[in-house]
């Protein structure tokens, strides 16, 4: 993104509205916490923002390799913004091979700055460099500033009493210290951070503290290239409200936990480690005191058939994993289904097939979710399009499982699940409880007795005398719930599950469009984590004068009432997808539209500029 | 003060559904039912508060014909939904059904870990070494050279042992009986019952149509009392029609062997007496086979620890103690938030 400069206000610093920032280095260098306390200041500082880890599957990759490169970017504005950014203005390589992989991502002219004491013979060679690339003329095209990072980090900390292996541990510190002298971002939030997390090892923490400010000590003193300068973001205009970080991992831990609470159920997660839905999986231990219990199982398998346990028991069941680990439970789910019975599944989607790239964010279980499961079993999918998003997607998932007595699928992804934007926190209070009412009545009960308006079956729970019963996976008769073979009845039942999940359309708010008009050129049709490119490409156009419109689907399946009518009011339809074409499938099976499909599959989200570029050439001209 | 209204007792039948039970005529599962009926009605266990569930397999629709609460699952997945079934409600009796296919080959892991974790299930694997449901191939605990329509030339792989499998896997209580063995079987089982963790009991069922006499060589009536031992906690280690017969110590130390009262010397002070706590010899009792040995019966192992459901509950309720819940609305706040005020 350009960064435009704006009028000076702020003493010698030189205003800025939006600077996209990118830390790199080793997996072990800390690029992730670095970027993550850069983000928790520049938060704190009023700013709008949004992130983009990017770190690679091994823990610790042999060091100095490109393929052990971890990569966190900012992008921080006065005015809102919806992703972290196409380019980088500036990038922090802590070693060759951080510069190798991002260099590339520099537009002319972008600042680099380098810690020189990592450019060694040996990490030259191991990033794939035949020379060094400070000498060879590889940054003629950029601001360089090359600094002895581990050598100014040592000196910093020579009083700390720590070994020189720790010493240089806290070299990313000093790099955060550069960049927030250079951002004016405040260094308190991170001091307390530090202090709370060094706690039990204060050398450490004095000596982290102590880099920080040694690298802010820098930028005040030393006398930079020209073109390099301290800068101020000014905070964003935004609306009134008290506002917090989040990331889609903690907002969907949130939305579960505040859906089960308006439903009256205790929460019971069953999980597997994956990545990248692992991280749920802690969140939500760490809120036993929310009514939660976390079962990690043996297996996906288990991990699924524990919550259906539990909803059986009278508990909302959750399952989370990722894309190979749905596949492992979607026998169970046939069975949550058939048995009615609610239960949460949460996707947090990564690149794929098998293992495919187990960090990287992909869009591509959208079939799976929708069609993939043996014989007619429709169900729910939701898809949450931003962190903060994840809250609401969260406890609409838990609204329709409970009302509707099904399993429903949320989808999110790893993007969504890593990346931090801040957010406005909502009103929980203001949201509509929507209690559970269990049966305790014996009169004319059984297990299969229906609401006429949901068509969701009734639920008794183990343990309510005179209702005592029994579900399974063999098809069960319509009007006595005991075990049947009959093919009419089962004709009748597999109608009546799907006119149930049919039926949610009419509970589910009608489609908005998020951007334009509802009629015109070209509608962009997204879902998920795209929403962000989507709606900043789109944006762009309409100022530009194209008639072109957004629309963002939270609902899959069903499809919202009125999707069919209001694609029809467009000329053309173009759906950008991380994935090999899926949700375009979609609507054209379900309404004959001449949907155009744009894809991206390379493990990372959509470029505002290509999403801008494939709008343009439909509408112009 | 309150006074008691005396509850009508529960008869074993009052246990048995309404609905027309369809296994095979002559099938060891109406003996098990029958069983399990007795058992329940001697613990007078409140129907409402009775959960069983199953997988997949003959063994597997004993829910449907029991008047209990029950679900019906997936193959080999029983355990698991009891799992979470269990922890989301810990007053509730639980008890799993599983087949020797069903618990041992598809669902192996989930049987394993929840004997290791020690939820409190009862755990009742019915072994006829078969599988019936879909017409006779062999199973994980078929004996070597089994015959069936996917071994036509017999079988070459191993049976496992089920209760050496969970023994090794860490569990707790352990038993086996057989179906048509009535006076012993609600003992067994009551025993389970009473043990607060995973009590796993392998019941010993015979399939009429696909494995006719399978365990005929040690639990038909001419037979039983020469070819098997029942163990009872305290008692010696004494079998045979003649009750002359023990298990001893084996020569050297090591193991066990069989030994004839009043031949070579033997007393009855050689015969090792059963200690349920002691694992090593619930170890080799369990591996007891035919010929060599009598095959074991009774409560093999019974050492109970803390169960699972209940650490995890503890937990729970510590953490609740520690940090009380808040609302919603301070969960969201708890953390760095800032106020954007208007006009700021």
């Amino acid at each position: 993104m350009a960064t435009n400069v704006a009028s000076s206000n702020d003493g010698e610093r030189k205003a800025l509205d939006s600077v996209v920032i990118r830390f790199a280095g080793d997996s072990g260098d800390g690029m992730q916490l670095t970027g993550t306390q850069f983000t928790q200041s520049t938060a704190l500082m009023g700013n709008d923002l949004a992130t983009f880890p990017d770190f690679p599957a091994e823990i610790r990759a042999p060091a100095g390799t490109t393929f052990g490169v971890s990569a966190f970017q900012i992008n921080f504005a006065s005015y809102d913004i919806q992703t972290p950014g196409d380019d980088p203005d500036v990038l922090v390589a802590m070693n060759p091979a951080a510069l190798k992989v991002h260099l590339k991502d520099v537009p002319k002219g972008g600042t680099v700055i380098l810690n020189v004491d990592a450019f060694t013979d040996r990490n030259i060679k191991r990033a794939g460099y035949e020379n060094n690339p400070l000498e060879d003329g590889t940054l003629d095209n950029h601001v360089v500033i090359a600094i002895e990072i581990n050598k100014l980090t040592n000196a910093a900390v020579a009083d700390c009493e720590v070994t020189s292996k720790e010493a240089t541990r806290c070299k990313n510190f000093w790099a955060l210290g550069l960049m927030c002298w250079m951002y004016n971002r405040e260094r308190q939030p991170t001091i307390d951070w530090v202090n709370q997390r060094f706690g039990k090892l204060p050398n450490i923490a004095a000596a982290n503290i102590a880099a920080l400010n040694a690298g802010h000590a820098y930028g005040e003193t030393v006398e930079l290239p020209s073109g390099v300068e301290a800068y101020v973001v000014p905070r964003a205009d935004v609306q009134p409200g008290t506002y917090r970080a989040v990331t889609g991992t903690e907002a969907v831990a949130w939305g579960l936990i505040a859906g089960a609470k308006k439903a009256g159920l205790d929460l019971f997660l069953g999980s597997y480690p994956i990545t990248p839905a692992s991280a749920l999986l802690h969140t939500l231990t760490g809120l036993k005191n929310y009514g939660v219990t976390t079962f990690q199982a043996e297996d996906e398998i288990a991990a699924v058939c524990s919550a259906i346990g539990a909803s059986y028991a009278g508990s909302l069941g959750v399952t989370s994993s990722s894309g190979p680990g749905i596949a492992l439970k979607t026998e169970a789910i046939g069975l949550a289904l058939v048995t009615e019975l609610p239960l949460v599944i949460v996707n947090v989607q990564r690149g794929g097939p098998s293992t495919g790239l187990p960090t990287k964010t992909e869009q591509s279980d959208l079939f799976q979710a929708v069609y993939g499961r043996n014989a007619d079993t429709p169900l729910p999918v939701i898809a949450s399009r931003t962190a903060g998003d994840c809250f609401e997607t969260a406890i609409e998932a838990v609204r329709i499982a409970t009302k509707y007595m099904t399993p429903v699928i949320l989808l999110t992804d790893g993007f969504l699940a890593n990346s931090a934007e801040p957010w406005e926190i909502p009103d929980a209070d203001a949201i509509a409880d929507f209690p559970v009412e269990f049966r305790t009545d014996p009169e004319g009960f059984h297990p299969y007795l229906r609401n006429e308006v949901t068509l969701a079956r009734n639920w008794a729970i183990p343990g309510t005398p005179g209702l005592m019963h029994r579900i399974g996976g063999i098809e069960k008769d319509y009007d006595s719930g005991h075990i049947s073979y009959d093919s009419d009845n089962h004709h009748r039942m597999t109608k009546v599950r799907a006119a149930k999940i049919d039926g949610i359309a009419k509970d589910i708010p009608a489609q908005e469009v998020a951007m334009g008009e509802e009629k015109g050129k070209l509608a962009v049709v997204g879902w998920g984590s795209t929403f962000g490119a989507i709606n900043q490409a789109v944006s762009r156009c309409v100022s530009g004068g194209l008639n072109v419109a957004h629309i963002h689907l939270r609902h899959i399946h069903p499809f919202p009432k009125n999707l069919g009518d209001l694609l029809s009011g467009f000329d053309r339809v173009m759906v950008p997808e991380m994935n090999n074409g899926q949700l375009v499938h979609v609507l054209r099976d379900k309404y004959l539209v001449d949907a155009e499909s744009i894809t991206q599959i390379t493990g990372q989200p959509f470029k505002v500029s290509t999403l801008e570029r494939e709008i343009r050439s439909r509408v112009e001209g | 003060m309150n006074i008691e209204t005396p509850v009508e007792a529960l008869k074993p039948n009052d246990y048995a559904s309404d609905q027309e039970v369809r296994w095979c005529p002559g099938c060891g599962d109406y003996a098990i039912i029958k069983g399990v009926h007795r058992t329940l009605a001697e613990l007078q266990i409140p129907l409402e508060n009775l959960v069983f569930f199953s997988g997949i397999g003959c063994a597997a629709r004993f829910p449907y014909y029991m008047a209990s609460y029950g679900f019906h699952t997936i193959h080999g997945r029983a355990p698991a939904l009891a799992t979470g079934a269990k922890l989301a409600n810990p007053d509730l009796d639980i008890w799993v059904v599983m087949g020797d296919g069903d618990a041992l080959s598809i669902g192996g892991n989930h049987t394993m870990h929840a004997i290791r974790r020690n939820v409190d299930l009862n755990l009742l694997l019915f072994n006829n070494e078969i599988y019936g449901l879909t017409k006779g191939q062999y199973s994980p605990t078929s004996q070597l050279g089994t015959r069936s329509p996917s071994t036509p030339q017999g079988s070459v792989d191993a049976p496992l042992t089920p209760l050496s499998v969970a023994l090794g896997a860490g569990a707790r209580f352990v038993a086996r009986t057989f179906d048509t063995n009535q006076k012993h079987m609600p003992g067994v089982l009551k025993a389970a019952h009473a043990h607060k963790g995973a009590s796993l009991v392998e019941i010993i069922q015979n399939c009429i149509v696909y494995n006719d006499g399978a365990f005929d060589g040690w639990t038909d009536r001419k037979v039983v009392s020469d070819n098997s031992i029942t163990v009872e906690h305290g008692r010696p280690l004494i079998f045979g029609a003649e009750e002359n017969k023990g298990i001893a110590q084996a020569d050297g130390g090591f193991g066990i062997r069989v030994v004839t009262i009043g031949v070579d010397g033997v007393t009855e002070d050689d015969v090792l007496v059963h200690d349920e706590n002691n694992k090593m010899l619930a170890m080799m009792l369990a591996d007891m086979k035919q010929p060599e040995f009598p095959v074991a019966l009774g409560v093999l192992y019974n050492n109970p620890s803390k169960s699972y459901d209940d650490a995890v509950h503890e937990q729970l309720a510590t953490v609740k103690e520690a940090s009380p819940p808040g609302t919603i609305n301070e969960l969201l706040r708890k953390g760095r938030t800032w106020t954007v005020s208007e006009g700021s």
